[in-house]
């Protein structure tokens, strides 16, 4: 173990380092230019992308001979919380680095890592995540695309929705069928280019409008035998853990601490449509009452997630209290987004034009969009299911509890 | 769980032993068959000052740890699991932050070492309403030679039957002034309030009581304050060991009533509403520590952290000591089981220092609206 022993030592070579190389024009914005998602950086952004990925440090955790930066879990928090600090971003943020590289470092063959680890450190690849069916949502492991044995490699057929960027991916990750006769233990994990032959990619318009979100068809498509994810039949096992790593994203971010910057609070925007009484409250009590229940809770969801950062001692990968967490955070967003709704009244209901302030058109798009979070990555009624199962221990009803289960399991 | 070092490790452990072992739920069930004035086993009492429990936040100056605030916390979640009845509150946490905070060196050097010793029992007679309000005070303190003489009564005194040493909020003129009162003095009367949770308080009237000059700590309003908040983070710590117990104990029920040929547990109605529960535990946990921590590194903003915690623990204990008895049916009724016990003590500390209203409110006027 030769690690930092003095951590104060390397949190002061880090704050030092950002200082000197994150660009000044991208400080306090917190995220790239809508361009990023569409590889339409800019140049101070390609600088801090090249900076970044030197280092190593858009995927801090992973070994250094892929490129990563070899950094300990307390290290890359305190990375994170610098950042944070200086409202910085990772700029190789996406899915290869928050779900399917971790997936592959612990399930990947030494040849596969080699292929596809280093691209996902640079960010020069995007990749997608193909799990979700029209007939298979929470319950996953009903998924029916097939992937055919063919010799040397496997022909793919059906349909996968909800894919998230979709549209601007190059690769894919994704679950297929590789057994009909039985359900978990059919299921392949495999990878492939979404630059070829047989893939089509439609965007899904949502009730918040246009959305990163696609269906994908697939017919005909060819996939080498070498791009199989763990073993033939064993892709369950790969999708779970890799949905672990989904949803520990989904529990709520560290924000800047002692952010001097700190955004106004909801109830003091809310008084500029509300209005005040003579002690200076919001004058609508009810609203009032619920718009302080609410920031109490998100208080809680921040308070959670740096009291799990502070006992995570080592690398050990998310803990299942990211179940719990999931439903707090996304409870207590929409919960959020509605009172912004509400409290702007007939101002908060507007679709698109310039009667409306940019904020009021936000606040319903987010109202809207909202919804999800508390569908996907497992609903709100898998994590449930999840908590009382493996956590609190209690019993299943069924003898098919993987049914039961679905994205949980 | 915090961080935690070593000694605060150790502390919790012990707790937790002990607490098993002296301190089990019946054992309080004994205490409220008994109907004692005091509300607490002496006894009891005695084993817990032994183990320097009324000492950990006192300096070593004064005979005392000179440990913090999450340390006591940590302390108090175990006290809670099993609804320990003692005055370590009051004393330990109330009267040794308003000594510290606002007492003159020759009141630190004349009270603390009592208290860290376990010979002083402490009081807080700060309500006089129906509802908390600090700031209800119509009892006066008149000025007369050197010192002065009280007049008023002071409600829902918790552990003031018991107490040596009352603390009092009191008007002088028009300011509020707190002052140290032995309870041995002429004119004071104190009736025992039978509270549903079979603690009790005390209703303590005030007349012509002479106090002398050194009496009054100094703070006035802001000292009273401080202390409540001292009071209310520890309570939340108590609180929060309650929901705990309280929500194993269920769980637990889950897992062997049997009805329909299957374990109730196995009921998706019920399995979603425990995982309810255990989200908001883990959540109240966050805030409990935090706020005991923002209060042990000074922090400006301990009064919305502190708000913060004693509202959303108040909501989580209300919603768990409820289920607790819905989960039970018709056993969770009886007197003989437990539920009852955690339900009526949940209602007593949540409307201890301020209810969850009380701190919602607090917090948002503090937030700035």
């Amino acid at each position: 173990m030769t690690q930092v022993q003095d951590t104060s030592d390397f949190r002061s070579t880090v704050r030092a380092w950002l200082e000197a190389n994150f660009p000044a024009s991208l400080r306090n914005k917190g995220e790239p230019s809508p361009g990023a998602l569409t590889g339409n950086l800019t140049e101070d952004e390609k600088l801090w992308k090249e900076r970044m990925v030197g280092q190593g440090w858009g995927t801090p955790t992973w070994p250094k001979k892929y490129g990563g930066g070899g950094l300990s879990a307390l290290e890359a928090r305190i990375l994170t919380e610098e950042m944070a600090q200086i409202k910085s971003y990772n700029p190789v943020a996406g899915m290869g680095v928050s779900m399917f590289g971790p997936t592959l470092l612990e399930y990947g063959t030494e040849e596969q890592k080699e292929r596809y680890i280093p691209d996902i450190v640079q960010g020069n690849v995007r990749w997608c995540q193909g799990f979700s069916e029209p007939g298979a949502g929470s319950d996953l492991a009903s998924l029916q695309t097939r992937a055919e044995d063919k010799g040397d490699h496997f022909l793919v057929n059906g349909q996968k929705i909800w894919t998230s960027g979709g549209h601007l991916a190059d690769m894919i990750f994704c679950l297929v069928r590789t057994d009909t006769s039985r359900k978990h233990e059919g299921i392949s994990f495999v990878v492939f280019s979404m630059h070829q032959e047989g893939v089509e990619v439609r965007p899904i318009k949502l009730i918040a409008g246009h959305s990163p979100f696609c269906e994908t068809f697939f017919t005909d498509v060819k996939v080498p035998k070498e791009n199989l994810i763990g073993p033939l039949n064993g892709g369950w096992s790969v999708a779970k853990r890799l949905l672990q790593h989904e949803r520990s994203g989904m529990g709520g971010r560290i924000s800047g601490s002692g952010d001097k910057k700190k955004e106004r609070p909801l109830g003091v925007v809310a008084k500029a449509y509300v209005g005040e009484d003579e002690a200076g409250r919001l004058a609508d009590y009810d609203l009032r009452a619920r718009i302080i229940d609410n920031a109490i809770e998100m208080y809680c969801v921040e308070a959670t997630v740096r009291r799990i950062a502070a006992e995570a001692k080592s690398n050990s990968g998310p803990s299942t209290a990211t179940s719990v967490m999931k439903n707090a955070n996304m409870d207590a967003m929409q919960e959020r987004a509605e009172l912004i709704v509400e409290m702007m009244g007939y101002r908060g209901l507007g679709w698109e034009g310039e009667h409306f302030t940019p904020e009021e058109l936000a606040a319903v798009r987010t109202w809207l969009g909202g919804k999800a979070g508390t569908i996907y990555g497992g609903s709100s009624e898998i994590q449930n299911n999840i908590v009382a199962k493996r956590i609190l221990g209690l019993p299943d009803l069924t003898s098919h509890s993987e049914k039961l289960e679905g994205k949980a399991a | 769980m915090a961080a935690l070092n070593e000694e605060q490790t150790i502390l919790r452990d012990v707790a937790k032993s002990w607490v098993d072992e002296r301190s089990p739920v019946s054992a309080f069930r004994k205490v409220r068959n008994a109907e004692l004035e005091s509300g607490f086993d002496p006894g009891t009492w005695k084993e817990m000052a032994e183990m320097g429990w009324s000492a950990v936040i006192v300096p070593e100056d004064f005979g005392g740890a000179g440990l913090d605030y999450l340390t006591m916390g940590l302390i108090f979640e175990q006290l809670g699991r099993t609804l320990n009845a003692s005055p370590l509150l009051m004393t330990g946490v109330g009267a040794v932050s308003a000594i510290l905070q606002g007492g003159s060196p020759s009141q630190q050097n004349k009270w603390l070492p009592r208290i860290s010793e376990g010979s002083c029992v402490a009081a807080l007679a700060f309500e006089e309403g129906a509802r908390h309000d600090l700031g209800n005070v119509s009892a006066t303190a008149v000025k007369s030679g050197t010192g002065f003489v009280l007049n008023g009564q002071k409600t829902f005194v918790v552990d003031g039957m018991a107490a040596n040493l009352l603390l009092v909020s009191a008007k002088v003129d028009d300011k509020i002034e707190v002052f140290l009162v032995p309870s041995d003095l002429p004119g004071i009367q104190r009736e025992k309030l039978n509270l549903a949770d079979g603690r009790g308080a005390a209703l303590v009237s005030f007349k012509d009581v002479a106090l002398d000059e050194d009496s009054t700590l100094s703070g006035g309003i802001e000292l009273l304050e401080h202390i409540a908040d001292r009071v209310r983070a520890v309570l939340s710590a108590e609180m929060l060991g309650s929901s705990i117990q309280a929500f194993e104990t269920t769980v637990e029920y889950l897992k062997t009533r049997v009805q329909f040929g299957h374990v109730i547990g196995s009921f998706q109605a019920l399995q979603h509403r425990a995982a309810a529960m255990l989200g908001k535990i883990e959540l109240s946990r966050s805030v409990v520590e935090a706020a005991l921590t923002a209060i042990d590194q000074g922090r400006e903003n301990v009064p919305m952290l502190v708000s913060a915690a004693k509202a959303k623990v108040g909501d989580t204990y209300h919603l768990i000591s409820n289920e607790m008895v819905q989960m039970h049916g018709g056993i969770g009724m009886t007197d003989e089981h437990d539920a009852g016990l955690y339900l009526k003590r949940a209602r007593v500390t949540e409307a201890m220092f301020g209810n969850q209203s009380f701190h919602r409110d607090r917090y948002g006027r503090l937030d700035g609206y």
